[in-house]
């Protein structure tokens, strides 16, 4: 070996080590979810009853921007990146991602991005207005024209649009990253059809990404441009629509659904037969189902505009691939109880909410096919209706999937196992919650309540189910201080996890826990898609040895990437300032952060 | 307020109407008898509100049996194959041509089942109506509703009007943002966008007063964006739209409400509301018959002298963001307690 990472705090800061960013990601997107998740309650309390007063109209206001936001970019798309990183390198055999300096960029972007975004919640009077006054209030959606200067005079629209802007930059560099990881790094004989089913839902995730990124970032520009310049994309009195914002931001915003959710589908793909002793049922129909989604994806997004009056004919179009889309869904779904079918169930808390994502996910997806149909939609859109959908599938299906990855591979990210009783106690309490939580809420959308309200009438009749909605999310939030407690105890005296402690199949389970920062002593070679597992036709592979039988070059760290991250924030600080001069001082960093970078010795 | 004069007969009720009727039951116990729900999507009460209806209906079963098969699927396989020591291990199948053919086609069959009715009710409600409709504009501002009747020279706000068993063809624009009109005893909502015109089209069945509100997020007061739609017997909207045909009553000689248009007359009122043959303004809600309208504020308060004069003195304190500023200089305790008198006195 040679060339030894940094340590301590500089080590941390300088890391390329796929195993140490992915650390961070878990850590930072932790931190959100609980930051998004205290919002999430702030509101549950506030609509608890009717003609609540716990928080004014305007606080609501940025607190469901803020959840809504900081949940979508801040947390799940995060979450599943901590898994991104530390897992792919490890299930595809490769000593690290293709470009780890670009990797570190990724993070350290999409951490100044949360931290100016979030930074809009306590900078109040640097703007002359109060702690809590320009935080984003014009809903994670930002429908253009209320998003217009005209009617958002504030920095907090400002805020939102360049947190967006620098978190894109973030999930595009992590993006071709991982595609390029994907098909260029796999071990000798791990070919395509041989790949980790989650490797391949990342895989059609990071497409997704690199594509639809681009459409929300022209869209943010233009706004910005509007905001800043008088630019007229989207103002009505210019002779232009604010119609396009919703062409622009669903064109990306339904893709971005599917960015959420096939990550969690690859997590429960990977738990669910590692639990029933049994390969995954049907794998190439559940690989191709999810390229299938992938690309169905992008011709849906007008269902978010039923209620705009597309016409008839678009009305029925976008209705019938919506449904379409239902089919690859509803397969891969029969595909993991089919995996599970003649198998040897061991219920561990993975299995338990890698099953939970199923039982839930399906609700969502139901209630998803009832505004599919363009006629029912327009009832059910922008109510509680909608809002209990979308929970069931990103909370029952995402959140409930990213635990079933966090339980799994637990002890092979800190090399120390988690309870299961506690465990236990955790998805037990999470399950009940959420479903106290968003159940009700389908009836609450229906008996007519829209969403984004601060306040209701009492006349609306709906004041106890949305009490029962209220005591739900607090049981979430139980649970959470569960899995918490059930965090700290496995740091202090968790029992050390060995190299395997389920008998999975994946190549991660080859090594120890946590690897070693080379990963594998010798890069194994692939004859079979479960190589650890007996089949028909394979004996599993041998494990890589403990100790690496030649040197290993392991590159040390690098600052660049964190310099150059740290010229985007300077230039989004020049915008909220209205100080053109710093925008040059952003950018020179950015450039001198990327030239270092490029000219930096291979041999550190 | 809200009440609610549909009848549903019981002796008719089938199977999935029942149900639904369980439902709402249900959410009736669990909503502490909290009354009728004079917002729900579940009662409609027009042709588009029920073919609405008709087809969640179907949805909804579709849902209810795919939902009892996978849970009950997901269920028998985790206690039938659940680990138990000594059980020889699993048979490593990898898959069944026949079961993925068969589990992507009967999706396929249940959806095409959905399609075709969606379809033919997307087209039956695409919002045109025949042509001797009753025509609405209907108008959102932030945070309220303007409603213009052309053929009969009608403006009002936020109570809308419409006779029972005849055809109204309602078109949607936006003076600011975008905001969604939605009656839902009526049918679905539609957005009302700057420089688009859309438009709905129904029938109302039975007479009553249902709730509705604003459904897309359009700033400080979304939530403070009521409506009311009043679905009168023929008799009565003539009753009603006659009055409001004719211009603002005249105060008597000498009363508080004479002294109290005076007062309108010289303040800023005038700048922004319009009171026929009084004031021009238009950026507010049209006061002409405001004495007639059962709730002031886009259906936050009632009509009565307390919550106007509270209104009138600061709109802002009442609902967050409002545009009605407070007057400068102020007006006095005595002039808005004229000025009340006054506007309750047009009917």
């Amino acid at each position: 070996m040679s060339g030894a990472p940094p340590k301590g705090l500089t080590g941390w800061l300088t890391t390329t080590d796929h195993k140490r960013i992915g650390l961070l990601y878990f850590w930072t997107a932790f931190g959100f979810f609980l930051i998004g998740g205290l919002e999430a309650l702030v509101i549950r309390a506030q609509l608890a009853q009717p003609d609540g007063h716990v928080v004014s109209a305007e606080t609501f206001n940025q607190l469901f921007t803020m959840h809504g936001t900081t949940m979508v970019f801040l947390a799940l798309m995060p979450l599943s990146a901590a898994f991104f990183n530390y897992i792919i390198p490890l299930q595809i055999g490769a000593r690290d991602v293709a470009f780890p300096r670009l990797n570190a960029f990724s993070y350290w972007v999409f951490l100044l991005g949360g931290l100016l975004l979030n930074a809009s919640w306590l900078v109040g009077p640097l703007f002359h207005a109060g702690a809590l006054n320009v935080a984003p209030d014009g809903g994670w959606f930002g429908y253009a024209n209320l998003t217009e200067r005209q009617f958002s005079p504030g920095p907090n629209i400002d805020f939102w649009q360049l947190g967006l802007q620098i978190l894109g930059i973030s999930s595009l560099a992590a993006g071709f990253n991982f595609i390029v990881t994907i098909l260029n790094m796999r071990a000798p004989g791990m070919t395509m059809m041989r790949l980790p089913v989650f490797v391949w839902m990342t895989l059609v995730t990071q497409f997704l990404i690199i594509t639809a990124f681009p459409v929300i970032t022209v869209a943010l520009v233009f706004l910005m441009f509007d905001r800043l310049f008088g630019a007229h994309f989207y103002l009505t009195t210019a002779g232009a629509t604010p119609l396009l914002w919703q062409h622009l931001f669903w064109l990306f915003g339904h893709p971005e659904v599917y960015i959420l959710i096939l990550p969690a589908m690859g997590v429960v793909s990977e738990v669910l037969p590692t639990f029933a002793r049994k390969p995954l049922f049907g794998y190439t129909v559940v690989v191709y189902s999810g390229i299938l989604i992938g690309l169905m994806g992008w011709g849906v997004w007008s269902h978010h505009m039923f209620s705009v009056g597309l016409g008839p004919i678009a009305d029925s179009v976008f209705a019938a691939t919506t449904m379409l889309i239902a089919i690859p869904t509803g397969v891969k779904i029969f595909n993991w109880i089919g995996t599970l079918w003649g198998g040897s169930i061991r219920a561990t808390t993975a299995l338990k909410f890698a099953v939970g994502f199923i039982a839930m996910f399906i609700i969502g997806g139901l209630s998803g096919v009832s505004h599919a149909s363009p006629p029912a939609d327009l009832q059910q859109t922008d109510t509680y209706y909608v809002v209990a959908h979308i929970h069931y599938v990103l909370f029952g299906g995402t959140v409930l999937g990213l635990f079933a990855g966090i339980y799994y591979w637990w002890p092979k990210m800190t090399g120390r196992l988690l309870s299961e009783s506690l465990g236990r106690w955790h998805f037990w309490l999470q399950f009940i919650g959420m479903n106290l939580a968003f159940f009700p809420m389908h009836l609450i959308g229906l008996l007519g309540m829209p969403r984004r309200v601060y306040t209701y009438s009492p006349e609306l009749g709906v004041g106890s189910l949305n009490l029962v909605s209220t005591v739900g999310a607090f049981l979430i939030g139980v649970s959470i201080l569960v899995f918490l407690l059930n965090v700290w105890r496995s740091g202090r005296r968790g029992q050390a996890a060995p190299n395997d402690p389920w008998g999975g199949a994946t190549l991660e389970w080859s090594i120890s826990s946590p690897p070693p920062v080379y990963n594998f002593s010798v890069i194994p070679t692939v004859t079979s898609r479960l190589p650890r597992w007996k089949t028909e036709h394979h004996e599993p592979m041998r494990d890589p040895p403990a100790t690496p039988p030649a040197p290993i070059h392991v590159p040390g760290g690098s600052w660049w990437p964190l310099v150059a991250a740290c010229g985007l924030p300077v230039m989004a600080l020049s915008v909220l300032a209205h100080t053109l001069w710093l925008v040059f001082v952003g950018a020179a960093i950015l450039i001198f952060g990327i030239y270092r970078w490029a000219y930096e010795p291979f041999e550190v | 307020m809200g009440r609610l004069q549909g009848k549903s007969d019981l002796g008719t009720l089938h199977a999935v109407t029942r149900c639904r009727l369980w439902l709402t039951t249900a959410a009736l116990a669990l909503a502490g008898c909290a009354g009728p729900f004079p917002q729900s999507t579940l009662r409609p009460r027009s042709d588009f509100g029920r073919a609405i209806d008709h087809l969640f209906t179907d949805i909804f079963w579709w849902a209810v049996v795919v939902f009892v098969l996978v849970e009950t699927l997901l269920l028998v396989a985790l206690i039938r194959f659940r680990h138990r020591e000594g059980r020889p291990a699993p048979k490593p199948t990898h898959g069944h041509t026949a079961l993925e053919i068969g589990w992507t086609l009967a999706p396929a069959v249940i959806l095409v089942l959905v399609a075709v009715p969606t379809v033919r009710t997307i087209f039956a409600t695409a919002g045109d109506a025949p042509p001797d409709a009753l025509k609405i504009d209907v108008i959102g501002h932030q945070w309220w509703w303007e409603y213009r009747y052309p053929a009969i020279g009608v403006v009002t706000a936020n109570e809308m009007h419409v006779p029972v068993g005849r055809p109204v063809q309602v078109s949607i624009t936006s003076a600011d943002v975008i905001h969604s009109f939605w009656a839902p005893a009526l049918g679905g909502k539609r957005d009302a966008i700057p420089g688009h015109e859309t438009r709905i089209a129904f029938r109302a069945d039975s007479v009553g007063e249902y709730l509705g509100q604003c459904a897309e997020f359009c700033g400080k007061s979304h939530a403070n964006m009521g409506l009311r739609v009043i679905v009168d017997a023929d008799s009565a909207f003539e009753t009603w739209s006659k009055a409001e045909q004719g211009g603002p009553a005249t105060p008597a000689p000498g009363s508080a409400a004479e002294r109290g248009k005076a007062v309108y007359s010289r303040s800023a009122c005038l700048a922004c509301h319009t009171i026929q043959g009084v004031s021009p303004g238009v950026i507010g809600p049209n006061l002409t018959h405001v004495g007639s309208r059962t709730t002031i504020a886009g259906g936050m308060f009632p009509n009565d002298s307390a919550h106007l004069a509270r209104w009138i003195t600061d709109a802002t304190a009442l609902k967050p963001g409002s545009l009605m500023p407070r007057m400068q200089p102020p007006l006095t305790d005595a002039d808005i307690a004229l000025i009340v008198a006054y506007l309750q006195s047009l009917k």
